[in-house]
């Protein structure tokens, strides 16, 4: 899902940067506050294991292997302002060092995988956990927190390379949403089994030791929540409610449409060409979407009893 | 020591790896940010900067075939997404721009990343007042990625050693442990990290 140089204009790379330097800079400012001395190593270190966990590949059906991105098993485990900073050094030694994801879409990478991956999928977990207690309960919503921000960022990352013209929203959005969906899958089938893993070990290190769940940040909360929601409404809302020029509105508003002037190349207008059975296949994915969740909702559950058998879920 | 590096080829010595990361560092940016914004109607720019990329690649030691599997890894990557481009109206020229605009861009990063040490890198990075959190972060996770993968690599060896099943289940579920197994060894580590840190005097 790392997206290359030359696949955002001006205006979403600037966009995105903007979003996710802001997003940073809080949760620099959040582990500041709450991050022991002692614990300042622990980032680099995880960073590393962030990495290390992303080079082991999983076995799936027919010769292909897929492996772990991680956001949500970073957040589980640091707590979701120390796995930001985490997941952005990591994306930038992948940007800088393997050139693997582009410089200038190193914000739309961290926004994607970053704030949408692991501090979205942070909050699904805690809501989902606050709903089912117990370790099941975790590992459940753990599961499908995985799930979930592994598609949302799919789906933004969809907007964000039909918001530059690059590939088209009707064509995007299926292909990313569908292939992800998948992807998905295995993304939670590994977060939840490392979790049991470490759970079995040292279930003490399931508390996320970093960022203090007992005095949350709730200003930082909120601007994460503005955050994520402004990059939805940028990237993602103008296509899903047929509003073809809405981002123009929006670069127009925010006074970016002079770079939308430098960039006569990758324009392709997104109003002006509909192709047959297009936009059934929008209206598809989305019920596939809707239905996806719920079913992966199921096999969370279903996923955690199988992890942590027996009635009593405080068992390990 | 390691078996693998981020900067594997960033200490031969050549012209190249002669000049300041500051420069370097500002060069790569520089031809990233003109290769993404500079319409593609414009071919003089590309193949003069394709060209000087070969010329740097040839001056830099570099072993060549290093430079081009490293190439076609990324650029397999880029293809998939380029393949969506293709499937919208006038999409061959919309592909087109974006092989050539990203793998120029992709020979840049990689030039950079072989001529230049980390820690010089850094070294600008810091020079550039970036958070300090982010900068220590950054050269922990350096300094200790290969320590964690020899790790991983003893622990993938001592599992197969023991277990004998190929089942696919068995295989997850072992893997899960390894990596679960890896973070906890993380976590003991950087308490380690942290006492030797203070013993050194780090504030």
């Amino acid at each position: 899902m790392h997206i290359p140089d030359g696949f955002l204009d001006a205006k979403t790379a600037v966009a995105t940067v903007g979003l996710s330097v802001i997003g940073v800079g809080v949760a620099l400012r959040n582990v500041r506050h709450q991050l022991p001395r002692r614990k300042v190593p622990l980032l680099g270190l995880g960073a590393a294991f962030v990495f290390a966990a992303q080079m082991l590949n999983f076995p799936v059906a027919g010769g292909t292997s897929g492996h772990l991105v991680g956001g949500v098993l970073t957040a589980v485990l640091l707590g979701p302002g120390a796995a930001l900073i985490v997941l952005t050094t990591v994306l930038m030694v992948q940007c800088f060092m393997f050139a693997d994801g582009g410089v200038t879409a190193l914000g739309a990478n961290i926004f994607n995988m970053g704030m949408i991956g692991g501090v979205g999928g942070y909050a699904v977990y805690r809501c989902v956990s606050g709903i089912f207690p117990g370790m099941r309960g975790r590992i459940m919503a753990a599961a499908f927190a995985a799930w979930c921000s592994t598609v949302a960022a799919a789906i933004v990352c969809a907007g964000e390379l039909a918001a530059s013209g690059t590939v088209a929203w009707s064509v995007a959005f299926p292909a990313m949403t569908n292939v992800h969906m998948l992807i998905g899958i295995g993304e939670a089938l590994i977060t939840s089994v490392v979790l049991v893993a470490i759970a079995r070990a040292n279930a003490s290190l399931l508390e996320p030791h970093i960022s203090q769940p007992e005095k949350p940040g709730y200003v930082h909360a909120v601007i994460f929540g503005l955050l994520v929601s402004c990059g939805l409404a940028l990237f993602v809302a103008p296509f899903a409610c047929r509003w073809p020029d809405g981002l123009e509105e929006v670069a127009r508003t925010l006074g970016f449409e002079h770079h939308m002037a430098t960039q006569p190349l990758v324009h392709s207008p997104l109003s002006n060409y509909q192709l047959p059975g297009i936009s059934s296949a929008t209206v598809a994915t989305s019920l596939a979407g809707v239905i996806g969740t719920a079913i992966a909702f199921v096999l969370a559950f279903l996923l955690a009893r199988a992890l942590i058998p027996g009635t009593n879920s405080e068992r390990t | 020591m390691g078996h693998f590096s981020l900067d594997r080829h960033s200490r031969l010595d050549s012209p190249v790896h002669r000049v300041g990361a500051e420069a370097k560092l500002a060069m790569a940016l520089a031809i990233v940010l003109l290769t993404v914004m500079l319409p593609f109607t414009e071919p003089i720019f590309f193949t003069t900067v394709g060209v000087v990329l070969v010329a740097v690649a040839v001056i830099s030691r570099i072993p060549p075939s290093f430079l081009i599997k490293r190439l076609l890894l990324l650029e397999t990557l880029v293809l998939g997404v380029a393949a969506l481009a293709w499937l919208q109206p006038n999409g061959g020229l919309v592909f087109a721009a974006i092989m050539v605009k990203s793998t120029i861009c992709l020979l840049t990063m990689i030039l950079l990343s072989n001529t230049t040490p980390f820690s010089e890198l850094l070294g600008v990075l810091r020079w550039a007042r970036f958070p300090a959190l982010i900068i220590t972060t950054l050269a922990l996770m350096y300094r200790y990625l290969s320590v964690l993968l020899d790790e991983t690599d003893r622990m993938s060896r001592a599992r197969a050693s023991r277990t004998f099943t190929t089942r696919r289940v068995h295989v997850w579920t072992t893997l899960g442990t390894v990596i679960g197994q890896l973070f906890i060894r993380s976590t003991e580590r950087a308490e380690r990290i942290y006492a030797a840190m203070c013993a050194r005097g780090w504030k």
